[in-house]
Order: C-alpha cells, then structure tokens, then sequence
C-alpha cells in the first residue's frame, strides 16, 4: 500500500492555512517577535519550540487575539486577523493553567463556547456528548474541576477548546503540568485526537521532546525569531545551526577549519591533532571557520583502533552517566577536548567493558557528523 | 493539667460574663415589674429546692412578648430595621464592588496603598465618621451650600433626620465590609479565566457576568452578610442622622432601657432582635464554610 | 495583565473621593474661627484650645486611655489563650459551647451585649464604674483576639515545636522561645484591634459606666446629639489625626520589613 506522505510544506500547490508575513511585536522598547515570516498547513500539528522568553507564546497569543502585531500581518485562510476580536476568531486555546471555569462542571465548561454561538439545545447537548466521549470523560460530566485529577482537567480543556470546531488549536504548553509519566501518554493521545478531528494544531513548548514526539514540523525559536521550522528527523539529524544542534538533544561541537578533500571536507581542530573527516550538504570555502555537531549516539567506542574508520580518535574517560538503557562516556581527548558517547546498554551490568579512567577509541562514519556554519 | 489551665480561664470568664449576662436577659424578659427596681419577680429560691425551682419557672410567663405584639411600635421597628438592612445592603454593594473591581485590576505596587486607605477609616471612630456627615447633610450643611451656589437646587434639601441619611450613613460607615472580601474573592481570580471565556466567544461584559461576577460570589455573600447583620441592630446611626422618623430596633431598645425604664420590655426586645438574626447568622456561617471548603 | 481602564479609574477616585471627603471637611472646618459651623470665617485654632481646657473632656480621654490599655491587655491574654484552646487543645467537653461563645459576640448588637452586662452588674451588686467597662470590654474584644491569633495559630508549622522540644525545651519554653515570636505580629495586630475597639465603643461603654467614669466617646455622643460643634471638630481631628499617623508607620514597617527581607534573600542567593 502506497503511503501518501503529508508534506504540504514541500508542496508548492498547497494553501498555507496561517500565514505570518513580516510579523513584529514590541513592547514598548523590547522586540518580542522580530520580522517573522513563515507559513503553517491545514492539518498539519505544528510545534513552536525554545526557553522562555524567546517569544513563543507572544506569537500564539496574537493567533489567539489577546496581542495584536506592531508590524506585519497574520492570515488566517486568507483572512487577515488583525481587525478581528478573540471571541470572534475561529481560533481556539487550551491556556497553560487550562482556565477551567471552577463554577462550572465540566459540561457546562464544554458547552460554554458553544452556548455562546446560540446554537439549539440538542446540537449543543450533542456535541458535548461527543467531546466528553473523544476525551473519554463521559462518567465526569457532572463534576466540577477541582473534583477530577490533573490529566482529566487537561481533558477537559482540550474538549472545551476543541467544542467549537475551530480552524486553528493552539496549545500552551498542553502537558506542562503533567507528571512524567502522564505526559506520555498523554503526548500519543493529543496526536490521536488530532489525528481524528483533522483540526490544525499550534502547540508551544519548552520540551524538545514533547514536540519532537507530537509535531509533524517543529519550529526552533530564539529572540523572537524562528532559527529553523523542519521535521523532528530533519531537525535532528540536520539542524542548520550549533544554536538548534545544541537545543536538540545531545551533542559535541567541535569548532575547527574546514578544508577541500574528496566527496568532504577536512576538519582541523587542533594543534597536533589528525583532521577530523565529514560528509555534508553544505559548502565551505577552505580555511572557513566551522563546527561539527556529533551525536553520542553516532559515536562508537572501543578498546582497539577500529581499521575501517577514517574518524578515529583516542581519549580517557572521565564521566560515566548510567541511564539505565543507556549510558553516555564523556572521554577527553589528549588536547582536553571532550566528546560524547553513547551505547545502548543491552547486557547487564555486570557485563560492561569500560570504567574510568580507560583509555579508549572513539570513531564514527563519515556521514556521522554534521558540519555547521559559524 | 496544663490544658485544662489553659482551657478554664477563658472558659470561666465568657460562661461569666457572656452567658451568664445573656441568660438573665432572658429570665427578664419572662419577669414582671414588680416594681421600678429589681429583683424582678419571681426570683429564685434555692432554699425551697425542687419546689422553689417549679414555682419559679411557673411564675415565668410570654407576657412582655406579647406586650411586643400590641404596641405597633415594636413590630414596626423590627420590619423598618429588616427593611433599611435590606436596603442598605443592597445600596453598599452597589457602590462597594466597583471600588473592589478597580481595586483588583489595579497596577499591583497601588494595591497595598489602597488596601491601607480602605482599613484606614475602619480604625477611625465609627462615632466621628457618622458625626462628619451631620454638618454635611443638615439644611444650612455643606451639601446644600455647594448645591445652591451652583444652582441645582433653589431650595435646600431636607436630608438630615430623613431615612435617606441613615442610607448614608450606613453605606459610608460599612462600605470597607463590603470592598474587603469582595476584593479578596476577585484578587485570587485567574486572568487566564476571562481569556479563555472571550477565546470561545464573550464579549468583555458577558465574561463578567458569566465568569467574575459568579467567582466573586462567595466574597458578595460575605460582604452583605458582613453589613446586613450589623445594621440591624444599628443604633448610632439612626439616633444621629435619622432623627425621631427613622424606626430602627437598636433606637427602640435603647430608649425602652433608657428613657422609659421598662427592662424587661427592653430584654424581649432584645431576645426577638437575637431571634431575627439566627437567621442571617447561620447563613453566614454556612457561606464562610463553603468557601473554607473550596479553598481546600 | 493589568491596566487601569478608564472605568478602573473613575470608580476608585470616586469611592475614595466618597470615603475621605467627609474627614476632610471635618478637618478643615475644625479650623474655622466661626462658632458657626458651617460658615467659613478664617483660619484659627482656638477650639483646639478650648478643648484643651476643658476639664470633662481631658477627664473622659484619661478614663477611655486608661479602660483601653487594661481592657485590651487583659483580652490579648485570654484571646490568645482562648486560640490555642479553639486551634489546638482537640476535643474536650464542652468545645461546642466555648467556640459558639467566643463567635457569638462578634455579631451580637452591642446594644445586647451591653444591656445584658449591665443587668449582670446590677444583679451581682457590682458598682459601675471604670471597673465595669474593662470587664465589658475584655469580654467582647477578646473574642476579636482570639480570631485573629487563631487564623494564624492554623497555619503555624507546628514541626517548628517539636523541633524545640526535641532540643529539650520545656513545653512552656517551646511556645515562649518558638511559638510566641512567630506569632507575635498577630498577637499585636490582635492588641490594636482590641484597643481600637475600646478606644471607639459607646454603647456598651454607655450601659456599663456609672457616674463616676465618663468616657469619651460617651461625653461625645452628648455633645454631637445637639448638633455640630466647632470643639468636637478639634477633637475629632486630633483622634483621627492619631490614627492615621499609626496606621501609616505600621504600613510602612511592614513595608520596610519585607523589602529587607526580600533584599536579605536576594543576598543569599548571590552570596
């Protein structure tokens, strides 16, 4: 069976349903967003990535309505958004603290919305019922919200913002106050549902990996502005920059001179040191100053040389961070640059070859590393 | 050991002074004159034991409630109290809650400021801030001036020694009851709520109807039981402002006692006032609770 | 979040313009050279000085100052004994009946509470006097206490005495050396209440004093029934003048004391 793979942002005939076109929003002397354009596709489960402060939340908040662009428009299907009230949008939230009403019980906070719009009874009454089952809340209809636990609120407000059918959900930071364990569940049950209403979700978070797990594109921002808005595959294996290499997961970096060789490029890092070798889409003039991003994952580690690797290089260990499935060896090289490695502990503990203080070899492929700009 | 000093103490003095005074109000109020100074009849004689103890208790009769029941006076002032209560109350919050709105969305380093010029009257003699509006509102008052010389009025307003005055009166003395708990209730309220009630379509004011008026309900019930309890048996304000048109029960009982010297009259009045207010107090009681419960 | 919308603004001007507008008058008139009350006749201060040599007056404040000290010392006492009874002592019989008379004051007419104590002093043949309203007063003011001491005994760490009885305090000690400075700040707030209260009361003060003690609210309340007087005026500016100027330096101790605290703490974080 032929998979139809949902790229509608490769696909030059597709119809953005948001368009941001030079977006900036200041508060007073403080640039929140800076000159932001960039698209988002129906359907599509779009993740606004970064640490607090980088401007995140001000972009879903004038998606929401409650903050209005200082330059720039927002177009929604079309439509620009500027002239058009919160309550008037086909754009609902789902707030960070959920905003339960606490007088309500959780029907009535589901039918709120829509009692609003004046819809007949039994439509509203109808839809309730089939949002308290999407949310599989049926049995709570009748509670108020401090009587249901912390994952049946996060329902509840999902269901509540998800009533009206809007063109656009978005998501503050929908799991923060989850515990572990909730959170990933509850992760797999937020696609399920996106998935199932075919409705366009904006989620913010400060969890990369809650916005790898849900996000078909993930947008890394900083300092108000979007340093790269790819897939998750594509963000981590590619990241344009040290800034969203570092962000994402673990990491080396490297920094060094990049030089001509063959299909790559020749890394020197440092005096005395043999050049490292990588593989890349990216071009360097020769003596550019450049970075390596490796993995631990990419990165093997062994007693012996390894023969077949060009990028081979030895060190001490220092660290040993157990994890349980993993471990991570931070090895330091005899110029005091440390690198990561990571095995996947599938022997027991017993079992394990290196301790501190070994010395050993580390290599990888030479398509492992990903040469960076900067 | 220790626990039971501590208990007794405090135990002692209101059973002494708080009980004990409150009973024979009681006994009073059953008792007849016997004549313009007590001991009122019957008294109690323990020296006859179980005999003295029936006699006494058979010699206690309704006869002063019933008193209350056939001079006007007496229930006219009861309803005339409920009635001002009422509406004072009712006029407090009016002005109460948007001074409590204000307030909360007030920028946050005002609020401790104006949290201070809100208790700061409460500190003051509640005598001189019902004084203060004697030469305010009297006919030759300063109200008047203001009002003649800018031509609103050509006569002056007769408002002293009105009913109107009392209304006054009591909104001014009560009014940081009423901001108080309001502005607590309102002060704890999430803003996020009123965002997520315009995001699935209010417009500003449906949102206060529909999400802070009903989350300061708890802090509204409180302030109006904090005002309606207390003026019902208000005295000073309407012997000052209110003149001799304005019937309030506390004026009655303090001129039953006072003037005409019929105590046991004085204390029926006193048990039915107390009566009236079980009411309102249990009430109270039950929203201070449910609110205790909620915040748990 | 929050702005001061013009609505915002409008309503607390004027409320407060409502709350402080009669004091103002009051103040500004009890500088008026007129006997005339409401005529305005030029700046002086001579009814400060007539009330200074009135003798009754001078008399009346030194009998409310004195009823007021002992009468609000004696309830922080037993207030505050009486919350540690109603937030600590557990059940014990009679419990019902102790809270339902430490509350029951609180909302009972005063013109109740002072005719029900005057019958008692009549029946028990005690002569009225200053004697009289201080028992009066310490009786409805330690109630006051007691619920402020208490809502703050409730949230008291309680593993804090056990931490000094653990370190061989006496249980006296515990609460001496731990319980009481932390409770303090209440204890006191609860002592101003309960002043303040005395300091204001006239009809409990009415019934309870006989002729030998006069307070002022009572000597007051005689004088205000006959109208507006330049002499009350003075007096009611320089009470309100003393209460202002305390409550003010109270707000900015606390003021103070938490922004030290703060900058104490910030300290500490970056030392």
């Amino acid at each position: 069976m032929a998979q139809v793979v949902f790229e509608p942002w490769n696909d030059p005939k597709a119809k953005p349903l948001i368009q941001f076109k030079g977006v900036t929003k200041r508060f007073g002397e403080f640039t929140a967003i800076d000159n932001q354009t960039f698209d988002i596709y129906e359907r599509e489960f779009f993740a606004l990535l970064g640490p607090s402060g980088c401007g995140k939340t001000t972009m879903m908040r004038m998606l929401a309505g409650f903050e209005k662009p200082t330059e720039g428009k927002i177009l929604l299907a079309g439509q620009d958004l500027a002239p058009i009230p919160p309550n008037k949008r086909s754009v609902n939230m789902m707030f960070q603290s959920y905003a339960l009403f606490p007088h309500l019980s959780v029907w009535e906070n589901i039918a709120f919305g829509l009692k609003r719009d004046g819809k007949p009874k039994d439509e509203i009454a109808a839809r309730v019922e089939e949002m308290l089952k999407l949310t599989r809340l049926q049995q709570f209809a009748k509670r108020k919200p401090h009587q249901i636990s912390g994952g049946q609120r996060q329902r509840v407000a999902l269901a509540r913002s998800l009533a009206k059918a809007p063109k656009l959900l978005l998501l503050d930071e929908p799991l923060g106050a989850l515990d572990a364990k909730l959170r990933q569940a509850t992760q797999f049950e937020l696609m399920d549902i996106q998935e199932k209403t075919g409705t366009t979700f904006v989620i913010v978070t400060h969890d990369q990996e809650e916005a790898m797990t849900v996000a078909s594109r993930v947008a890394v921002m900083d300092n108000g502005r979007i340093i790269q808005a790819d897939t998750p595959a594509r963000i981590y294996e590619m990241p344009n920059s040290v800034y969203v290499a570092d962000f994402i997961g673990e990491v080396t970096i490297i920094p060094g001179t990049a030089r001509k060789s063959g299909e790559g490029y020749e890394i020197s890092y440092a005096e005395g040191m043999a050049p490292l070798y990588a593989e890349t889409e990216t071009a360097f003039a020769n003596g550019e100053t450049c970075h390596i991003a490796l993995r631990p994952e990419k990165v093997a580690i062994s007693a012996d040389k390894p023969e077949d690797r060009r990028n081979a290089v030895q060190g001490k260990i220092i660290d040993i961070a157990y994890l349980g499935n993993l471990s991570t060896y931070h090895v330091a090289l005899p110029n005091g640059q440390m690198i990561k490695s990571q095995t996947a502990n599938t022997r027991r503990l017993s079992r394990r070859g290196f301790t501190w203080e070994d010395t050993v070899w580390l290599s990888w492929t030479d398509t492992a590393a990903v040469l960076l700009k900067g | 050991m220790r626990r039971f000093a501590l208990i007794f103490l405090p135990y002692i003095w209101l059973l002494a002074l708080f009980l004990v005074p409150f009973l024979i109000v009681l006994k009073i109020s059953l008792s007849d004159i016997a004549t313009a100074i007590p001991p009122y009849t019957p008294t109690l004689d323990f020296s006859q034991g179980w005999q003295g103890i029936k006699a006494f208790f058979g010699a206690l009769d309704f006869e002063n409630f019933a008193f209350l029941t056939t001079d006007d006076l007496y229930w006219k002032s009861y309803i005339s109290s409920l009635q001002i209560a009422f509406f004072a109350t009712l006029l407090t919050l009016l002005v109460g809650y948007p001074i409590a709105y204000g307030m909360a969305n007030a920028p946050d380093h005002w609020r401790p400021t104006l949290m201070m010029l809100v208790i700061l009257p409460f500190w003051t003699s509640f005598l001189i801030r019902v004084y203060s509006w004697m030469g305010i509102l009297s006919t030759e008052g300063y109200l008047n001036q203001v009002l003649l010389k800018f031509g609103v009025i050509s006569e002056p307003l007769i408002i002293l020694n009105t009913p109107t005055a009392v209304y006054i009166g009591i909104v001014y003395t009560y009014l940081p009851f009423m901001i108080l708990p309001i502005y607590s209730a309102l002060e704890r309220m999430d803003g996020s709520l009123l965002e997520a009630a315009e995001d699935l379509g209010c417009s500003r004011l449906t949102a206060f109807w529909l999400i802070t008026v009903p989350l300061s309900r708890t802090g509204i019930i409180a302030g109006c039981f904090l005002v309606f309890i207390p003026v019902i048996g208000e005295f000073v304000i309407p012997s000052l402002l209110g003149g001799s048109q304005t019937l309030m029960i506390g004026k009655v009982l303090w001129e039953e006692f006072f003037n005409n010297r019929d105590w046991p009259v004085a204390s029926a009045v006193a048990v039915v006032l107390l009566l009236i207010l079980i009411i309102p107090i249990v009430l109270f009681q039950r929203n201070e609770q449910k609110q205790r419960e909620a915040e748990e | 979040m929050r702005r001061l919308t013009w609505f915002n603004a409008t309503s607390l001007t004027l409320g407060f313009a409502f709350l402080y507008l009669p004091m103002i008058i009051l103040i500004t008139y009890s500088f008026n050279e007129s006997k005339l009350v409401t005529v305005w006749a030029g700046f002086s201060t001579k009814w400060y000085g007539e009330l200074f040599n009135n003798q009754s007056f001078l008399d009346a404040a030194w009998v409310t100052v004195k009823v007021a000290v002992a009468s609000s010392t004696i309830a922080t006492i037993l207030g505050t004994m009486a919350a540690l009874v109603l937030v600590r002592a557990g059940r014990f019989y009679g419990r019902t009946l102790f809270s339902g008379m430490i509350y029951a004051p609180l909302v009972m007419p005063e013109v109740i509470t002072g005719l029900s104590l005057l019958l008692l002093f009549i029946g028990i043949g005690l002569d009225r006097g200053i004697f009289t309203i201080i028992l009066a007063h310490t009786t409805f003011s330690m109630c006051f206490v007691s619920v402020v001491v208490s809502s703050r005994l409730v949230t008291f760490d309680r593993s804090l005495e056990e931490a000094a009885l653990d370190l061989g305090c006496s249980p006296f000690d515990a609460f001496r050396l731990v319980t009481l400075p932390i409770i303090a700040p209440a204890v006191i707030s609860g002592w101003l209440l309960a002043f303040t209260l005395s300091l204001d009361d006239l009809v409990i003060a009415s019934f309870t004093a006989g002729p030998s003690a006069t307070t002022l609210p009572i000597k007051i309340w005689s004088a205000v029934r006959l109208g507006v007087s330049p002499e009350i005026n003075a007096l009611s500016t320089i009470m309100i003048g003393i209460v202002a100027v305390g409550v003010i330096s109270a707000s900015l101790i606390t003021k103070r004391a938490s922004l030290r605290q703060q900058a104490d703490e910030r300290a500490a974080v970056h030392a």
